[in-house]
């Protein structure tokens, strides 16, 4: 509510500024700008250095609310509890009332003065800002009023601006990346600091237990992530057995041998695929695919887990099917027509001009188009998690249960957790593995097209 | 000579031959496999889901006793809050069945009422005080066994029913008297999430997504369309330029979970803002969905004809002028194509929502964007996780909704897409 009475107020101002000075501008002759643009200047004016002065709300809660919180609560209970960052936790979600009724009347006295102090300072914070706000809007006012005189540059000052917050904007990509980046290192440091690398990188056995307070015995589990390393490829390289075949085929009938008729309704139906979220996917592997492989395994004689590898990886495969046909389409597609006349002319069938000259030298193209798909399968959460279990088993058998990073990542985090715990920094570890895997296949994917698409200029 | 070698060589055509229909044939077969793989999909949640627009109801009298419901006869709202409803409901329900008399016997009875009984006895009250005293005919919703049991043809055999054979007589009894029946379920779009699969409905998760989506808009659209332009018309080839454009090709390919990570590390624990939230949801997936609308609007900048910027410049516009009165208009259903197809993949990301906490279980519609509120499909993924069979059908009944909204969504790009090809002719 304060957020949206602020957001109105900074509206009002804005818009308020912006027709005064179109209207005292409406009102002067000999303009050198338009009247629109003396409106846009005093807007912007007014606009940016609110704008700016709100983010000071984005850092508050760590650098204002949280120290003085932390304070309020006695020397006895933090020793007790070597955790500030979860018990910070545990008070924010006690105030905003996202914490179930029996365990907020189990809340010690110590935590519900800590609870009100929170809400106090938040409301006294957000007071604070809203003030601030308001001034800054002011003295953009005063500034650009003072500076009118019909001889102003309302427009080409306004189209500086404008340039600034373009380029502003596509700084934004960047810095989501380094938020990323940062954000996963970190915590990663943290990460080894409590778990040593090589046991991470090289050990066999996954077991992050459930550690709520860091004092309860037992809380470092074990974490080797070969397992998860291990599941994870088991069920991508499934995918990509289902999805390679099938993909490639139909992107070559789709290529050279279908009528335009019958390519301009598939593609959009592969496509299809592409688009079902991945969560429906998880449904679908859970309740029908793995009953189904069960009772085939049962009919053959074998035993299969109710949440196979198996199952998780075939349904992927049919999600990723298009992320490899869709883009050998257009790699295959284009191949110079000469080289098939060529082939097709020293008396070649279609099949082997299409075997011996246009895959080879659609090859790069196919090879990156596998490396994303490949990447995709990696990266994919919800089949996973829903489809291929929780336990971590190291096992070359596709029948058997097995756990991804990706499972993991969601696994660890979805509940309330410790922040400093090493299984919640754990997550981030596995993250960053994963962000790192992925970005070298798709830099490796993208080099190999480049390089193709080079050739053919 | 040649005719010696004939008959090798027509062999050898005949093999060459059947080896190009049998390439030809693969490709086929790819394409059927991927095709019937689609189609097994979408038959298999339709025909699990569309159960759940139906909705088992019984229509019986209620004796609304003032004296039962412990209120005063012109009851206070705080009163009507306290007013044993739930004994009412019992009592009325029980008056059908007076030969049953044993406890144990009345409580296996009561199973076959939904807990939403009570709640439409409540609100039927709380809107008509004046009908306290007096009897009404209400329609119901029953239990979610029950559900199912009728549902499935009174035929416990193929969904292995929970209900005992007494329940089973007594409903047969209460069909037979043509008290139970079905109606369209507009309880699943306008309930919040439930305990109880027969109450539980996707309204809470919808407004979530929307409010969700909404942030996402506002947030990703200008910042998209700003980096586009100042990428397409402003940029020289530096090499800080193309690290943001290697950049933006990047993040379109790093998995959702890390976004997820982000937002969990930085927007909740950095920032503070508020967990399980559509506003957090909403800038996580607006990062996200940020290098689909730049690639989009990008491409959509290039297409327009150099001509229509050197006509504005030779009419003494300045670049800025030129671009937003002229280049942006021409791109814009370029990137208004690119926004919608951003946004469908957004509607349908679950994993970086379930990390920044919105899988909590919340039981009312969110009004505002900083409420506490879950999206569409965490609700899926929080319903086919749950071990309630009665969820089954619900679960695909909501992704038969978020499909409709897929295909709305992608119908309207294709739209946009034709609109824009048939103006730049």
């Amino acid at each position: 509510m304060n957020s949206l009475l602020t957001l109105l107020i900074a509206m009002s101002l804005t818009f308020l500024s912006g027709f005064r000075g179109w209207y005292r501008a409406n009102s002067e002759s000999n303009l050198r700008s338009r009247p629109i643009y003396h409106g846009l200047n005093h807007g912007l004016w007014v606009a940016l250095p609110m704008l700016a002065v709100s983010c000071l709300w984005l850092v508050s809660d760590s650098l204002i609310i949280k120290p003085s919180v932390l304070s309020v609560l006695t020397q006895n209970s933090t020793q007790l509890l070597v955790d500030a960052d979860f018990r910070y936790l545990e008070i924010t979600q006690a105030a905003q009332g996202l914490i179930s009724a029996s365990s907020e009347a189990a809340l010690d006295e110590d935590t519900k003065r800590a609870v009100a102090h929170y809400l106090l300072t938040r409301q006294n914070t957000d007071n604070g800002i809203l003030l601030l706000i308001i001034a800054s809007g002011l003295l953009g006012f005063r500034s650009v009023v003072r500076r009118f005189k019909s001889s102003t540059p309302a427009r080409e000052q306004v189209e500086r601006i404008v340039k600034i917050l373009l380029a502003a904007s596509s700084g934004v990509a960047v810095l989501t990346t380094a938020g990323i980046v940062l954000a996963l290192i970190f915590e990663t440091l943290r990460f080894f600091q409590q778990v040593p690398f090589t046991e991470f990188l090289f050990g066999t056995h996954w077991s992050p237990q459930m550690a709520i307070r860091a004092d309860q015995v037992g809380s470092s589990g074990a974490f080797g992530a070969l397992p998860l390393f291990a599941g994870t490829l088991m069920i991508a390289l499934i995918a990509m057995m289902v999805a390679v075949p099938v993909g490639l085929y139909s992107a070559i009938y789709l290529a050279e041998y279908a009528q335009p008729k019958v390519r301009t309704y598939a593609k959009p139906a592969l496509e299809i695929l592409a688009g079902i979220p991945t969560v429906v996917y998880g449904f679908f592997a859970a309740l029908t695919v793995a009953p189904l492989i069960v009772d085939i395994c049962r009919a053959m004689g074998m035993s299969a887990s109710s949440e196979s590898a198996l199952a998780a990886g075939l349904v992927m495969g049919v999600m990723i099917i298009p992320f490899v046909s869709s883009l050998s389409e257009d790699v295959i597609s284009a191949v110079p027509q000469s080289l098939r006349d060529g082939s097709l002319a020293m008396g070649a069938t279609k099949a082997e001009t299409i075997r011996k000259v246009v895959l080879p030298s659609a090859l790069p193209g196919i090879v990156s188009a596998l490396l994303l798909a490949f990447s995709r399968a990696i990266g994919e959460t919800m089949i996973v998690v829903m489809a291929a279990g929780l336990a971590a088993n190291m096992t070359a058998n596709p029948l058997e249960s097995v756990t991804t990073i990706t499972a993991q990542i969601v696994t660890t985090l979805v509940g309330d957790q410790s922040f400093d715990s090493p299984k919640t920094l754990s997550a981030f570890a596995l993250g960053l593995t994963l962000f790192f895997f992925t970005l070298m296949l798709n830099i490796i994917a993208l080099r190999v097209v480049r390089k193709y698409r080079e050739q053919y200029a | 000579m040649h005719n010696l070698d004939s008959t090798i060589q027509q062999k050898r055509d005949r093999r060459r031959m059947f080896a190009d229909l049998r390439f030809r044939a693969y490709g086929i077969f790819g394409l059927l496999i991927a095709g019937s793989a689609l189609l097994f999909l979408l038959v298999n949640i339709f025909s699990t889901g569309y159960d759940a627009f139906r909705q088992t109801v019984i229509t019986m009298e209620f004796n609304i006793d003032a004296d039962v419901l412990d209120v005063s006869a012109m009851p206070s709202t705080e009163e009507l809050q306290e007013a044993n409803t739930l004994k009412v409901a019992k009592n009325s329900f029980y008056a059908l069945f007076p030969e049953v008399k044993k406890r144990k016997n009345k409580r296996s009875l009561y199973k076959l009422i939904s807990l939403g009984a009570e709640l439409d006895l409540r609100d039927h009250i709380r809107l008509q005080p004046e009908s306290i005293g007096s009897t009404v005919t209400l329609t119901v919703p029953m239990s979610s066994d029950v559900d199912q049991y009728f549902k499935a043809g009174l035929n416990g055999e193929e969904i292995k029913s929970r209900l005992n054979e007494k329940q089973k007589a007594w409903l047969q009894t209460l069909v037979d008297n043509g008290q139970v029946t079905t109606r369209f379920n507009t309880d699943f779009f306008t309930h919040a999430d439930s305990r109880y699969p027969e109450l539980a409905g996707i309204g809470g998760a919808m407004v979530g997504t929307m409010y969700t989506l909404l942030i996402c808009l506002l947030i990703a659209f200008p910042l998209g369309v700003a980096a586009a332009i100042y990428l397409e018309e402003f940029s020289r080839d530096t090499f800080l330029t193309r690290i943001i454009e290697a950049n933006i090709n990047n993040l379109a390919a790093v998995p959702s979970v890390i976004f997820g990570l982000l937002g969990l590390a930085v927007i909740l624990n950095v920032f503070g803002l508020p967990r399980s939230t559509p506003l957090a949801g909403g800038i996580v997936l607006a990062l996200m969905t940020l290098p689909t609308i730049i690639i989009a609007c990008r491409s959509a900048i290039k297409t327009v004809p150099p001509s229509i910027r050197e006509a504005g410049m030779a009419m003494g516009a300045s670049p800025i002028q030129v671009i937003f009165h002229h280049v942006m208009p021409a791109a814009m259903s370029g990137t208004l194509t690119g926004t919608i197809i951003g946004l469908a993949q957004a509607l349908g990301e679950t994993a970086p929502l379930l990390m920044i906490g919105m899988v909590a279980f919340i039981a009312n519609v969110p009004s505002m964007p900083n409420d506490p509120a879950t999206a569409l499909p965490v609700q899926i993924y929080l319903w086919a996780e749950s071990a309630e069979r009665g969820f089954v059908e619900k679960t695909a009944a909501a992704i038969m909704v978020i499909i409709v909204f897929l295909i709305a969504m992608n119908l309207l790009a294709v739209i946009l897409r034709n609109r824009t090809r048939i103006s730049n002719k």
